[in-house]
């Protein structure tokens, strides 16, 4: 049976139909085309998938796609507002955060989520914090360097 | 001339030399040559090893250049991750 | 090149082309791919880690509705059987057929036996269950022990060794030997000889992308295929090989691709994905679970590796021997060449030579993995190494530095070494700051050295120059972790314009010439080189519209800083590239160039790492609190990327030492197939990781490069176990040192009685 789910994603109000059973990452991979939220493990292991939903850091292979009617979802599509990078975005590029870039969604929208509710966090808060997201390229040293970097952005305490 | 060394399994089945002296300009020249002394070994070594000419590893050698003091060296072939 | 020559973009930071879209989500991977009329393809896979097909019943399957096509491995051509025969049973493309899927045997937990396409995963998965295959369980071999003992169940029947005059059948695919000088002899000159046993375990690549692809076919037999690989010309070429096509019907696309360490240079989906295609006539997607990649797609194998080292009182080496054994998987095929050959190449050994047997389990079939072979060889000679610099009272880095390679050493695997970095390496790790530090209770520091060859292999490439002076470089390497950087780098270098200027696009299989696998460290070496070619292609092109301008001999022109000068001068004025491209219509017509090579003079890598850790005497539990990996890399083009693959590396390399580790129950099915109980490193794991980038220039190389990104995977091992044997006294020969296994030794050590 599908199910017509209303729902906020990135600030855009839209509707779908779900099956019974789909979660919010296949609902947005496969019926929305919303292809920037990855799939690493699909049992909330690596945190590829993560996404915002009202306001909470959730796996969105864990969650149903029926859970986020009236709801609203915060993709790593909507980081960048218009023309500009998010602080994130920005730092992860210039500190060559990624490399494979297969775990970035996941870490940007992580790390925004940290840094929503610790401004100035420290790296081993920052390293705790991120510890439910895989990185296998990187070490994960030049990720914290430019989460700190980000936050120290958003703190105005650079440029 | 070039100097040849065998891998020396290779040279135990093919009467004990690990070191030879042969003439070739490439390594294609080097197998025959190597074959006509010891029938079979030519064949043995085509297609399955690589070569390292003078220190360079070539994973496709046959047309490969050899110097006249070249120290010509056979090895197992390598996958890189 | 000389070393004081100064670089306006060699050597720098800028952003990666790709960047912006692999931060806002644009970037498609394997996964990201969809078509209108696409269905979606899943396997069924053995339950049983060995076992005879007797029948497979697809009927009920094909009947459910939206089920569009199901198969076996019956609707697979079987074209390798009789090359097979001849060879003993062993012939690498018959091994890679009936590893996408099972024909008459089941040879490991998780082996393909059939396949379902259908509108929706769901649809597909409930087919899945009404598939009914009939086995006969065979008896199992699951590692090197199991599989030599007398009466052992042999995985193929047929095989025979390769490399042993008159065996019979047996698990043993292979046996190699190299070295040279008579070891005895050299044992008989050291006053200290140790002799040990080391071993580890099945590990996997563990990219956190999943294999995928989509597949397109029509009625006159073309196939596309949109595919994450390491290189899109493999996935054409064994796609193409195992279901008998012509390369020029087959398109491959290539994803970006998110993460493969060696893991994604052969093709488990795509044959099947263009099977089901066919047989539906519809486009086929397919996507592996986390669950399959572990199950079904190659980790590296366990090992056991015998080693004996010979030194003199004064701390020269004397002689190396080993007896390296490596499971390959079902197939064979493991890295034990390149183990035996890696083994003792970071030093000079006047006498060494080391066995290598390659064996089959039934386990995955085993496939590349970062330096494939070494880090086991590593781990055997750098923990002896420690010992022996233990032994002797000297310096373990001086210890090394006493026998490290240099140019024109005879290299453990044959040849003599040309120029490289191995000595400088040393060097820098003594010197820095991290190896004086002082330790706290409980804490260690352990060093090792790591080498790995490089590759060269065939790379293509093609440069356009556009109208308005800027330049599209076409690469044929999926870019891992930033290559697309370090060409733009290279191609504004040459030419002397803007960075910004270049853009570096990964072009498909009919779109840019053959290009071997993004593997063996070799893309911005050996990419590099044929960008590089192309470039100067370029620029000579742009000499001779210079010269037809001013209507002068070619030779009188030359290009320097982004432009064209008459006799090195600036009269007349200089025609910059803007100029010239825009005029290009009129002057000839549109400049582009293609270069196509097989790159020579591949730059051998060194990497030594320094390794700090902390132990708990009460949990066993090991951490990780500073390490600084340092490395030869010849010229770091984009060294923030140079940094990256060390970092990386080196924390991969400390998950295999300290955690990871396949765990197989007595039926020989996978228990850990999930990121959960297969535990790899997380941020909170790790410390910083501090590089040094060493540059050793390879002298072959326009700008020195060498290849970077496997060595650092090398040192880790033995790195992390020198540093809890410093810290506890213990030296550990099996992998991982798990907090149980190590508190077991802690608590032996402790117990009343022991030494």
């Amino acid at each position: 049976m599908k199910r017509h789910i209303s729902t906020t994603i990135d600030g855009e109000a839209l509707e779908f139909l779900s099956e019974d059973g789909q979660t919010l990452l296949d609902a947005l991979r496969d019926v929305l085309l919303k292809t920037g939220t990855k799939e690493g493990c699909g049992t909330g292991d690596c945190g590829a998938c993560s996404v915002m939903l009202d306001g909470r850091l959730v796996c969105s292979c864990l969650v149903l796609a029926a859970e986020v009617e009236g709801a609203s979802v915060e993709t790593v599509e909507g980081l960048a507002e218009a023309g500009e990078l998010h602080p994130l975005q920005k730092r992860f590029l210039e500190g060559a955060a990624l490399q494979c870039g297969v775990c970035t969604p996941g870490f940007l929208v992580a790390a925004k989520a940290l840094l929503e509710i610790n401004p100035d966090p420290s790296e081993k808060e920052v390293r705790y914090w991120l510890a439910g997201n895989l990185c296998r390229c990187t070490g994960y040293d030049k990720i914290i360097r430019s989460v700190l970097d980000a936050a120290a952005d958003m703190r105005g305490e650079t440029e | 001339m070039a100097r040849v060394i065998l891998p020396q399994a290779l040279a135990d089945r093919f009467g004990g030399e690990v070191q030879l002296e042969i003439e070739g300009g490439n390594v294609r020249a080097l197998l025959a040559a190597l074959d006509a002394r010891y029938p079979g070994i030519g064949q043995e070594l085509e297609g399955r090893v690589a070569v390292a000419i003078d220190g360079e590893i070539h994973n496709d050698p046959l047309l490969e250049p050899v110097e006249e003091q070249s120290e010509v060296h056979f090895l197992p072939r390598l996958a890189g991750g | 090149m000389s070393d004081e020559k100064k670089f306006r973009w060699v050597g720098t930071r800028p952003i990666r082309p790709d960047g912006v879209d692999k931060v806002t989500g644009r970037a498609q991977y394997g996964a990201d791919f969809a078509l209108p009329d696409m269905l979606w393809g899943r396997v069924l896979r053995s339950p049983h880690a060995h076992a005879r097909i007797l029948s497979i019943e697809t009927g009920a399957a094909a009947a459910l509705e939206g089920v569009h096509a199901v198969m076996t491995g019956q609707d697979l051509p079987d074209l390798f059987a009789e090359k097979a025969a001849a060879a003993g049973g062993h012939d690498d493309s018959n091994n890679l057929a009936h590893n996408v899927m099972a024909r008459d045997k089941a040879l490991y937990h998780g082996h393909a036996v059939a396949a379902v396409a259908a509108t929706s995963r769901e649809i597909a998965e409930r087919a899945l269950e009404l598939i009914d295959v009939e086995y006969e369980v065979l008896p199992h071999v699951l590692d090197i022990h199991a599989a030599l003992a007398p009466g052992a169940p042999l995985v193929h029947p047929d095989r025979v060794a390769q490399g042993i005059e008159n065996s019979g059948p047996s698990n043993i695919a292979k046996r190699l030997q190299i070295g040279h000088g008579d070891p005895e002899e050299g044992f008989a000159e050291a006053d200290e000889i140790i002799e040990r046993e080391f071993s580890t375990r099945p590990v996997h690549q563990g990219y956190i992308e999943p294999h995928a692809c989509l597949a397109q076919t029509t009625q006159d037999g073309r196939v596309t295929l949109w595919s994450s690989s390491q290189g899109h010309f493999m996935v054409r070429d064994y796609t193409a090989k195992l279901l008998d096509i012509d390369l020029s019907l087959v398109r491959v696309i290539p994803a970006e691709i998110g993460g493969g360490f060696g893991g994604k240079t052969t093709v488990y989906l795509e044959p099947i994905a263009v099977s089901l295609s066919r047989k539906s006539g519809r486009s086929v997607k397919m996507v592996m679970s986390r669950e399959e990649v572990f199950r079904a797609s190659g980790p590296t194998l366990g090992t056991r590796i015998k080693i004996k080292v010979g030194v003199t009182r004064e701390g020269v080496l004397t002689a190396g021997e080993a007896t390296l054994h490596y499971e390959g998987g079902a197939f064979g095929g493991s890295s034990v060449g390149a183990g035996c050959m890696t083994i003792f190449a970071p030093y000079a050994f006047p006498h060494v030579r080391s066995t290598g047997y390659d064996i089959m389990v039934n386990k995955p079939k085993g496939a590349a993995y970062r330096a494939p072979g070494a880090p086991m060889a590593a781990f055997a000679l750098e923990t002896v190494m420690d010992e022996l610099a233990q032994r002797l009272e000297i310096d373990p880095v001086d210890f090394r530095l006493r026998n490290a390679a240099k140019e024109g050493t005879l290299a453990s695997f044959g040849p003599r070494y040309r120029r490289i970095g191995c000595v400088e390496t040393l060097e820098a790790v003594r010197d820095h700051p991290h190896y004086s530090a002082p330790l706290g209770p409980n804490q260690g520091r352990g060093v090792a050295l790591g080498f790995w060859f490089n590759a060269g292999l065939q790379s293509s490439a093609g440069v356009n120059l556009n109208p308005d002076g800027t330049v599209t470089v076409l690469s044929g390497n999926p870019d891992i972790g930033g290559s697309r950087a370090s060409l733009a780098i290279m191609t504004a270098e040459e030419l002397g314009i803007e960075y910004e200027h270049v853009d570096v696009m990964v072009a498909d299989t009919h779109a840019v010439g053959y290009t071997d696998v993004t593997g063996g460290s070799r893309v911005t070496f050996a990419t590099g080189m044929a960008i590089i070619e192309a470039v100067r292609d370029v620029m000579g092109q742009l000499c001779q519209r210079a010269a037809a301008v001013w209507e002068v001999d070619a030779e009188r022109v030359s290009w320097h800083e982004g432009e064209a000068r008459l006799d090195g001068g600036f009269e007349p004025a200089p025609l910059g590239l803007a100029e010239l491209a825009k005029n290009a219509g009129k002057t000839g017509g549109p400049i582009s160039a293609r270069a196509a090579l097989t790159a020579r003079g591949v730059g051998m890598g060194f990497g030594a790492h320094i390794c700090d850790v902390e132990v708990d005497p009460e949990t066993g539990r090991i951490d990780v609190i500073r390490y600084t990996a340092v490395q030869d890399a010849g010229r770091a083009i984009h060294p923030s990327y140079v940094e990256g693959q060390m970092q990386g590396g080196a924390v991969q390399g400390i998950g295999w030492a300290l955690n990871e580790e396949y765990v197989f129950d007595d039926e020989g099915r996978v228990q850990n197939p999930g990121f959960l109980d297969y535990r790899i490193p997380v941020a909170s794991d790790v410390p910083m990781i501090d590089t040094v980038i060493v540059e050793v220039p390879n002298p072959a190389h326009p700008y020195g490069v060498r290849g970077v990104g496997e060595v650092p995977i090398v040192p880790p091992i033995p790195a992390v176990v020198n540093a809890v044997h410093a810290a506890t006294g213990i030296r550990f020969c099996d992998l991982p040192l798990s907090p149980a296994r190590v508190l077991a030794r802690l608590d032996e050590a402790r117990s009343p009685g022991s030494a």
